[in-house]
């Protein structure tokens, strides 16, 4: 007897593999801390001034070297945890997306000049 | 008709790059968008899948050469100090802009702006492009998660829009020569 897999459990057979949310989770709010520490080094570098010589990396560029970059070892530090603790795990993605896009609004606010230029 | 050094990194930066990254953004966007099981076949989606991780991994790419370009090449040129003395500021454009009451916007608000939110453009461009990587074609079933995806890719792209339309409009007040 022969075997007729219809185009609908051809489907099914092509988007078996599950991959757990916890990745997904964890991607998501690494993301936003990333977004996150930029602010927070955007603002912070108009509220100190020996922050803002610690940020500059490179002069030619000035702080904005060193906001970037801490913003990205930020990023890549947390991804790097949030993947070790929930790979293969179920997560609230609901809830871990909510909370990303909380820690993206915050950084994106401490990136708006009429807010840290209100700390000057 | 000719181009100095500056205007050809103030191009590919600008308008290069920006070009390629629309053109990525606008694939990956209508891939995700359209990644459903009722309008898929097998075949079809996992040429679906390909397309998006094509799309979503361009612009990731591009928006990291993008900022990095425009931080470490076309930035100290902007924001250049003049020698003491010198009247003429048009090839200090920072200091060009300061100095005129009507034009300070541009660098007070406008670069100050564009510098910083540019960077969040490939942090969640990456991020967008990961989970299209890791998850292919679940994507397809994951309805939730393929909105989360098209959010998080749609304010990548939003961040850039940002910074390129300040760039462009900063640039034409006082372009870098």
């Amino acid at each position: 007897m022969t075997t007729v897999t219809t185009p609908r459990e051809k489907y099914r057979e092509t988007t078996q593999a599950h991959v757990a949310s916890g990745a997904a989770a964890a991607t998501f709010i690494s993301s936003g801390i990333g977004v996150l520490v930029l602010g927070l080094m955007t603002t912070g570098a108009v509220l100190s001034a020996g922050l803002k010589d610690v940020l500059n990396l490179w002069n030619p560029a000035g702080p904005l070297t060193g906001k970037s970059t801490f913003a990205i070892i930020a990023w890549l530090i947390s991804w790097v945890i949030f993947n070790y603790l929930w790979k293969g795990k179920e997560t609230d993605l609901r809830k871990s997306f909510i909370i990303t896009l909380v820690l993206i609004g915050l950084g994106l606010l401490f990136t708006f000049p009429p807010v840290f230029e209100a700390f000057e | 008709m000719s181009m100095t050094i500056r205007e050809i990194w103030t191009s590919a930066h600008g308008m290069i790059f920006g070009a390629v990254f629309l053109l990525a953004f606008a694939g990956g966007l209508a891939g995700l968008y359209s990644m459903r099981p009722a309008l898929l076949t097998a075949e079809g989606l996992q040429e679906r899948v390909r397309r998006v991780k094509w799309g979503t991994g361009l612009m990731a790419v591009i928006a990291w050469i993008t900022v990095v370009t425009g931080t470490y090449i076309v930035y100290p040129w902007y924001r250049a100090k003049p020698p003491e003395g010198l009247t003429d500021l048009t090839a200090y454009p920072r200091s060009f802009l300061k100095a005129n009451e009507a034009l300070s916007g541009w660098h007070v608000f406008g670069m100050e702006w564009k510098e910083h939110v540019a960077w969040v453009s490939p942090i969640l461009a990456t991020a967008a492009f990961y989970i299209v990587l890791k998850y292919g074609t679940q994507l397809a079933e994951d309805k939730q998660l393929r909105y989360m995806t098209m959010v998080i890719y749609i304010l990548a792209f939003a961040a850039a829009a940002v910074a390129g339309l300040l760039g462009a409009l900063i640039t034409k007040a006082a372009p870098v020569v």
